[in-house]
């Protein structure tokens, strides 16, 4: 008799991907994969990726589990409004991402006609509404409720601002016929930072509403439970990883950086407290759990604003080309984005993409510590994150996965002389997630944490480790 | 004591200005204010000058109290009140405070200097603190009265 099992499934943008665990031991017994079909019919890809998985493994197993994540139909939509760009708006934005959404417009101050139509435009899942601390301004909130109110907008409202008018702008949303919830102000005091509450609203909401707003639960006969979103549940997996649980010790404060086609995305699990002597923190606070996106850093749909951001000479040297060949390069990307590096000069380049959209990427995700010459004298100002300390990064992705000089590429985040004040981690390990499991252990996390943390490390190798060309194509499952 | 509720609803924003470390007077202060019963908003040293304005914006704050000691306040409070003005907050309350200016200066002078600047008090070194709130008192009960909004 075997073990129990479980099914963790994530509708991607591109591809329909299956993971199936050992819930014994906490092994991985088999991927599968099939087609995104969410935009004709869900269930198409999803029998696809269950029959290629029922090929591997001879049979099915009984799943005690399946549960899913989903970042297909454009993902989780979010605008986020808040006040001042810095403040209430940054709150919001930080909340948003630590969700997985993915952020199509943020909007500070009032909210302008012009600003009302780019939202209709977008198309968003949710909108969260920020703005003033508790018992502080409250005249932008509700105009901003008037004006969104007066819209055809169908989408669930999730108000996070200032607590003495959230019954107000409750009613003003609710009376126009919105789907309304009220939870904790993102910033109930100047500078500090309450992202949880907004962070598991957007979750209820997502699973409420989102899944059946985009058709995915017409693959319900599939799976138990759909979550998540994607990034969320990687998000999960890296608290798990950090945190460790009654059982199994963590890693402690760690980095995770997921390369994809259309964007780079870097968590981080550390409060980021100044590692050194007297260093005086500056700005916001941020979250403990923090993730960031960057949308003008992915490997295909923006190829060329890497090597924009990184400098085309550090590119052709990374790469071990020249400018012009890069070029080249871009340009047969740009004819198709679905294309996958075969030549070894495509290779060399696209590691060189990799490592320096890892490099930008985890830059912006960190803080920076800058000397401040006073009357007193010198003093140091840390603003965001100190990560300088972090001993673990985990990188996925398939250009990481899949490269050929993964450790080149991961090498992008570590701390260099050439920025001094990127506080980026200086002496971590590295690690690969080499089965592409992450999204999956995430899921597992809340219902069986031993066993999703097992899963996770046994697809962690060290980034000097790879499998070698033979066994890496056996493992070849294709990130979305 | 219970606080007059006058000043329960209002909020002051305190700070000390530009590349400034001498946070403890700026601290003494706040504690004071906040005894006092007004809801304070703690920016601490090191804080620019647009900062305060975001701060003011977002809690809906009635008066902003700069501290400076450092001798370069004249520098970092150039422009203050305008950039309150363009921030929409041309009725905010402006103290300021401290070691504003460097050397013997006569405090007629650096006073009027920093009036001219849109502050709406300027205070010396060795100002206690309850001459400050008695002040704050003053200047919003004229404003409730409409008295310090007259030609606008």
């Amino acid at each position: 008799m075997s073990n129990p099992a479980a099914l963790l499934i994530d509708f991607g943008s591109t591809y329909t991907k299956l993971r199936a665990v050992d819930l014994g031991d906490g092994t991985l017994l088999g991927a599968g994969q099939g087609p995104s079909t969410v935009t004709s019919d869900i269930t198409l890809g999803m029998q696809t990726a269950l029959d290629n998985l029922e090929e591997r493994l001879g049979a099915l197993p009984d799943f005690k589990y399946r549960l899913a994540s989903s970042s297909a139909a454009g993902g989780l939509k979010m605008v986020t409004v808040g006040l001042v760009k810095e403040l209430t708006a940054e709150a919001a934005r930080l909340a948003a991402l630590g969700a997985g959404a993915r952020l199509v417009d943020t909007f500070s101050y009032t909210l302008t006609k012009r600003d009302i139509d780019s939202v209709t435009a977008n198309e968003p899942d949710i909108i969260l509404l920020a703005g003033g601390t508790d018992g502080g301004n409250s005249d932008v909130i509700l105009h901003n409720a008037e004006m969104l109110a007066a819209t055809e907008l169908t989408c669930p409202f999730i108000v996070a601002g200032n607590r003495s008018v959230v019954d107000d702008v409750e009613i003003i949303l609710r009376d126009a016929g919105k789907d309304v919830r009220v939870t904790d102000n993102v910033m109930p005091a100047l500078g500090s930072l309450e992202t949880e509450p907004a962070r598991a609203a957007i979750r209820n909401v997502f699973i409420e509403r989102i899944v059946h707003a985009k058709g995915l639960d017409r693959a319900h006969d599939f799976f138990d439970q759909l979550l998540m979103p994607t990034p969320a549940a990687v998000l999960e997996a890296a608290k798990l990883l950090s945190e460790g649980t009654q059982d199994r010790e963590g890693f402690g404060p760690l980095l995770l950086v997921d390369i994809g086609g259309a964007t780079t995305d870097v968590y981080s699990v550390a409060d980021g407290e100044p590692t050194e002597g007297r260093i005086l923190q500056q700005g916001l606070p941020e979250p403990y759990l923090k993730r960031t996106v960057e949308g003008d850093l992915g490997m295909r749909h923006n190829a060329g604003a890497i090597v924009e951001t990184a400098g085309r000479n550090v590119v052709a040297r990374h790469a071990g080309t020249t400018e012009d060949e890069i070029e080249a390069l871009l340009e047969e990307i740009s004819r198709d984005i679905d294309h996958l590096p075969g030549g070894a000069n495509e290779r060399a380049f696209d590691a060189a993409l990799a490592r320096s959209a890892i490099q930008i990427a985890v830059t912006r995700h960190a803080g920076t510590v800058e000397i401040v010459h006073t009357v007193n004298g010198p003093v140091a100002a840390q603003r965001g994150k100190d990560l300088s300390r972090v001993k673990t990064v985990i990188g996925t992705g398939g250009a990481l996965v899949y490269g050929d000089t993964p450790a080149s590429i991961l090498s992008g985040c570590l701390y260099s002389g050439d920025e001094p004040a990127s506080l980026r981690p200086r002496d971590p390990k590295q690690l690969l997630d080499k089965n592409y499991v992450l999204y999956a252990a995430g899921l597992l996390a809340e219902a069986e944490p031993e066993v999703a943390f097992d899963f996770a490390l046994e697809s962690l190798v060290p980034v000097n480790g790879m499998p070698g060309k033979e066994e890496e194509h056996e493992l070849r499952i294709t990130s979305g | 004591m219970t606080p007059p509720p006058e000043r329960v609803k209002r909020t002051l924003v305190t700070g000390v200005i530009g590349s400034d470390t001498h946070i403890v007077g700026n601290r003494i202060l706040s504690m004071a204010l906040e005894d006092a019963g007004y809801h304070v908003v703690t920016l601490g040293a090191l804080t620019p000058a647009e900062d305060f304005i975001k701060a003011a914006i977002e809690t809906a704050a009635d008066g902003i109290m700069v501290s400076s000691l450092y001798g370069q306040g004249e520098l970092d409070c150039r422009g203050f009140r305008d950039l309150c003005v363009e921030a929409g907050l041309q009725d905010i309350l402006l103290y300021v405070g401290g070691n504003l200016v460097v050397g013997k200066q006569d405090w007629g002078d650096v006073e009027q200097r920093f009036l001219k600047m849109g502050f709406d008090r300027a205070f010396p070194p060795g100002t206690r603190a309850n001459e400050v709130i008695q002040l704050l008192d003053e200047d919003f009960s004229k404003r409730n009265s409409g008295v310090g909004a007259a030609g606008q």
